[in-house]
């Protein structure tokens, strides 16, 4: 009998986590809530300072982690609960209802054409919709649909049915029910990741406000070539290529009122983001508000001077004040604080605004704290106090990677999957090989 | 002989390829080439519903040979392999074609031009398949048994996490003790843990560990072979050469401080000291009254662009402690932007600025004054925030100086046959998603000798090679790729040329029964680089899956098609 373990979450730190643990010759059950692995990586157009389309290089390693004799998927679906100690665990996987008989959908795609309800998509930021019966990206893995039951007509309001009339596989199951298995794993490997801070909470930064401030990975998706503009660089008002854009950075982090931590990543993506915006739009002119620019990876110091020599980006040390529409609704207005001048003021009108919030911890995290019993540290991000064992959490058998121990970039999170793999191994194989 | 029945896949990888390339034009073109019975072209060829289409594909028409035109071989060429496989044709009649990288990201504002050459490109990797062999992979043992150069952090962490796995291990240490640089600091920060306890701890693990072999003041001189099976010759002070054999090989050879020879005085005036100096008089209890850290100094500079990503946290440290010790103590840290990323790190800074130490932002083009007053020495800096130029007399200067590459790291670089970059840090196979490996495989890369990085980060990353450093251990046998080379006895006139040009030690002049010399190639030590295939005179050597046929068949139809286009 192979050992069994659980890992929990299925972006690229659980990707990775997953396969090394696969090829180590454990059983491996990958848990990710939303209906397809990839986290937030494949959201992202490029990643830094290589400028690797994302999701080129991340799609190999979904499809390996369907494929790998050793991984069972659980998608669209949540831990319920653990008990047990090292090295029995029990772990009640709940996968969610998808109303999609999976074993029958081939993800052709004629349902999400003909489904009549729009819903804001999450995976494209509700920048554009996606339907009640949905493909969360076209490179999802497993390549299945899901029925967002809280928007199906046919779910909450018993007519419709238009999904089921149309697939010609017969994969629709409007009564079906959530599905608990157990598991009884040695070790768990949590992975949960980040999610971006609700900036709405924060007006004086304009979110919400002017049409034309966005976050960061809303605009991560209009630079895609595969998001909703097609990879066009336009603003949200009117459509328009904007002619001058600024990047606001440590919007709730570094900031005593909301976040104290740093994000880590922010520096850097707004680097390759202000290079992108110039590559699509080579005459806008960028401005990065910024505290430290915080360029500490390999080739990272290189690529902020490639943004300044060749794309022309302006690196303004100076945290923005407010942001607030221009006068026609259009264009956002931006006080800060000139540096040098002790204190003067100044406002200047860029034509949009990106946001680079904190990442906090995973929504999902604190239940997961709950259920494991795992201890969190101030900033809510789980616990590992032992230095000599970095991916250790405070319950022997449970390891944490990436995002959801402590800020870092996609290198770090796959280096820290990987940390974790051989703690698992060394875990349960400690003493025979 | 059947006639080859080729399916070409042209993919438009979203924008990627589509924006230049005409891609419904290429799939077309393609159905003109010859033995080509179907091609088609994919919105994503290497999403779930891409590779389905290939499969049914294959089915559909029979297909023997599979021609995909989309990315680089680098990430997705074992994807669309094991596609083929699934449909039941051999991997390695799979012909990979770039048109990304090689067309429509170069050449992304000629698209009529970018079509062409795609077309040539495509036109060249039919020619090729028409004549691909269908080849099997070898298997060959592994040798259970590690590694790890270098008893620093990051090897320690290797090592013990290694030997908790039951998997035997080499650690080969350079000096007479293991710890590395850490040997001269008392304490990490920013939890402020002492450093005693770490590597004494790790040490006893591994030194209580009968599957554990620790070499001290030891190097390795030479290392052969392939994964699996590599031997490396460690070499002792005072001992013997000895030879160990060995499945995979973890490098942790760390780095070193840079000397700031004759920046802001150093050298010439006592008071001005490195960080690392500065650690080791902390770590004798010698706290100074004042205290003023550079950072930046040979960092972040023409000429060394990089950011040593731990100075920054390293001052704060040691800030802090000598704030705790002599609490009316003046400390001072200019900076050029303070890189405190992370959680921790963030608060420590916070917890320095509260504990009274002074953070001054200086720019490059007024870099801060160091001089001698009395016994003591005076700095003056313009601070950019205050637009002011202060000065403060202080006991010490201490400079932080970035980490920078072993000395004898190209020689190292040699023996391993492995990358670095222009720096001199090692290379990894690829910095998003493989941090800990190398292109080669059985190697494997973690700690400072890759990239400046804290305590923690060199621990995780020495726990993540021994991750990938057991997977072909554990799994007990590793595939040997059949792009191997092979010669032709009859052609073979012995005259040794490849043998010189192997880099792996692979071919060597053997006589046949009948007498005739020849040289012959051991499969598993060849890496399929193809240096003997270009060395021979006599078209003997040839290689699997690159022989002289199909790359004449290649320029042909390239020669054939671009005369087309001139015409």
């Amino acid at each position: 009998m192979k050992d069994k373990v659980v890992v929990v979450g299925g972006g690229i730190a659980g990707i990775q986590a997953a396969l090394d643990l696969g090829d180590m010759g454990f059983e491996v059950h990958l848990v990710e809530k939303s209906p397809s692995i990839g986290g937030h990586m494949a959201q992202l157009d490029k990643t830094f300072p290589t400028n690797d389309c994302s999701l080129c290089i991340l799609s190999p390693k979904m499809i390996m982690c369907a494929d790998h004799e050793n991984i069972k998927l659980h998608t669209y679906s949540e831990i319920d609960g653990v008990s047990g100690d090292f090295p029995h665990f029990k772990v009640k996987i709940r996968e969610k209802a998808r109303y999609i008989d999976i074993s029958r959908c081939t993800g052709c795609g004629d349902c999400t054409v003909k489904c009549p309800v729009k819903v804001p998509s999450e995976y494209e930021e509700g920048l554009t919709n996606r339907k009640a019966i949905y493909l969360p990206f076209p490179q999802a893995v497993p390549r299945k649909v899901t029925i967002d039951a809280a928007h199906c007509r046919m779910i909450t309001q018993k007519k419709c049915g238009v999904c089921k009339k149309v697939c010609q596989a017969g994969a629709i199951d409007y009564d079906q029910k959530d599905k608990v298995i157990d598991i009884d794993a040695s070790a768990l490997v949590i992975a949960s990741g980040y999610d971006q801070m609700d900036v709405s909470l924060l007006p004086q930064f304009g979110f919400g406000i002017a049409k034309d401030v966005v976050t960061s990975l809303q605009f991560e998706r209009i630079l895609s070539a595969s998001g909703p503009t097609g990879g066009h660089l336009v603003r949200p008002s009117d459509g328009t290529e904007p002619k001058t854009l600024a990047f606001i950075q440590c919007v709730g982090s570094r900031d005593a009122k909301c976040h104290v931590y740093c994000s880590s990543v922010c520096c850097m993506y707004a680097t390759k983001e202000s290079i992108l915006a110039g590559e699509h739009a080579p005459n806008v002119k960028t401005s990065i508000f910024y505290m430290d620019m915080r360029a500490v990876g390999k080739n990272f110091q290189e690529f902020v001077q490639r943004a300044k020599k060749s794309y022309g980006v302006r690196y303004v040390q100076s945290r923005p004040a407010k942001l607030q529409p221009s006068k026609d609704g259009k264009g956002v207005l931006i006080n800060y604080e000139k540096k040098g001048t002790g204190g003067d003021v100044a406002q200047e009108e860029f034509d949009m605004a990106v946001l680079c919030p904190a990442l906090e911890p995973s929504k999902s995290a604190s239940r997961l704290a709950e259920s494991t019993g795992l201890k969190v540290d101030p900033d809510g991000f789980f616990a590992t106090p032992d230095l000599k064992h970095p991916v250790d959490s405070t319950s022997k058998g449970i390891v944490v990677c990436g995002f959801a121990s402590t800020p870092m970039d996609i290198p770090d999170a796959v280096t820290q999957a990987s940390s974790a793999a051989a703690r698992v191994a060394e875990m349960i194989s400690g003493g025979g090989c | 002989m059947l006639m080859p029945r080729i399916g070409v896949f042209i993919c438009h990888c979203g924008h990627n390829i589509a924006s230049a390339v005409d891609v419904e034009k290429v799939a077309e073109f393609a159905k003109t080439l010859p033995d080509v019975v179907v091609a088609a072209h994919n919105m994503y060829s290497c999403s779930e519903e891409g590779l389905g289409a290939i499969r049914r594909s294959i089915e559909e028409n029979k297909l023997d040979r599979v021609v995909v035109a989309a990315c680089t071989p680098r990430t997705h060429e074992p994807l669309f392999r094991r596609n083929c496989e699934r449909a039941g044709v051999n991997k390695y009649l799979f012909e990979f074609v770039n048109i990304r990288e090689h067309v429509s990201w170069i050449h992304a504002k000629e698209p009529l031009a970018a079509t062409e050459k795609a077309k040539m490109l495509v036109a060249m990797g039919v020619a090729k398949a028409a004549l691909l062999q269908p080849q099997e992979e070898t298997e060959s043992g592994v040798i259970p048994v590690a590694v790890v150069i270098g008893g620093g952090i990051a090897g320690l962490s290797a090592a013990s996490a290694l030997v908790s796995q039951g998997i035997e291990t080499h650690l080969i240490e350079k000096e007479p003790q293991l710890g590395g640089i850490l040997k001269d600091i008392a304490v990490i920060g920013p939890e402020m843990v002492k450093t005693k306890e770490i590597i004494d701890g790790m040490v006893k693990e591994i030194g209580s560990s009968p599957k554990a072999h620790v070499h001290l003041s030891s190097r390795m001189t030479e290392l052969t072979g392939f994964v699996g099976n590599f031997e490396i010759t460690v070499t002792a002070a005072d001992k013997c050469a000895e030879k160990i054999k060995a499945g995979t090989v973890i490098v942790a050879t760390g780095g070193q401080e840079w000397s700031p020879q004759g920046e802001f005085g150093y050298g010439k005036m006592p008071g001005v000291i490195t960080q690392l100096e500065l650690e080791r008089r902390l770590a004798k209890g010698e706290f100074p009254d004042s205290a003023v850290f550079i950072q930046c100094v040979g960092a972040r500079v023409p000429g060394r662009e990089y950011c040593s990503r731990f100075c920054c946290n390293a001052s704060i440290k040691n800030a802090i402690r000598i704030m705790e010790a002599r609490p009316e103590a003046q400390v001072s840290i200019l900076h050029r932007d303070i890189m405190s990323y992370g959680t921790t790190a963030e608060r420590a800074y916070h917890d320095a600025a509260e504990k009274g130490v002074r953070f001054m932002r200086y720019g490059l083009e007024s870099l801060p004054k160091v001089d001698k007053l009395g016994d003591n020495l005076h700095v003056d800096v313009y601070d950019e925030t205050l637009d002011d130029t202060i000065g403060m007399s202080t006991d010490v200067v201490v400079l932080a100086a970035p980490m920078v590459p072993i000395d004898n790291v190209k020689d190292l670089a040699m023996m391993l046959k492995v990358p670095v970059d222009k720096l001199g840090f090692f290379l990894e196979a690829h910095v998003k998603l493989r941090p800990v490996e190398f292109a080669t495989e059985g190697i494997f890369i973690c700690g400072t000798a890759r990239w400046p990085s804290s305590v923690s980060e060199c621990i995780s990353q020495g726990l993540g090679a021994a991750a990938k450093a057991s997977i072909p251990i554990r799994r007990g046998k590793v595939k040997i790729e059949p792009i191997t080379a092979y010669s032709d006895p009859e052609k073979c006139i012995a005259c040794g040329n490849c043998v010189q040009a192997c880099p792996y030690q692979a071919i060597e002049i053997v006589t046949s029964k009948e007498g005739k010399r020849y040289a012959q190639v051991t499969e598993a030590k060849c890496k399929g680089c193809g240096n003997c295939v270009a060395a021979c005179h006599n078209d003997a050597m040839q290689q699997k899956g690159f022989n002289t046929t199909q790359l004449s068949a290649m320029i042909d139809a390239l020669i054939k098609n671009a005369l087309e286009v001139v015409q």
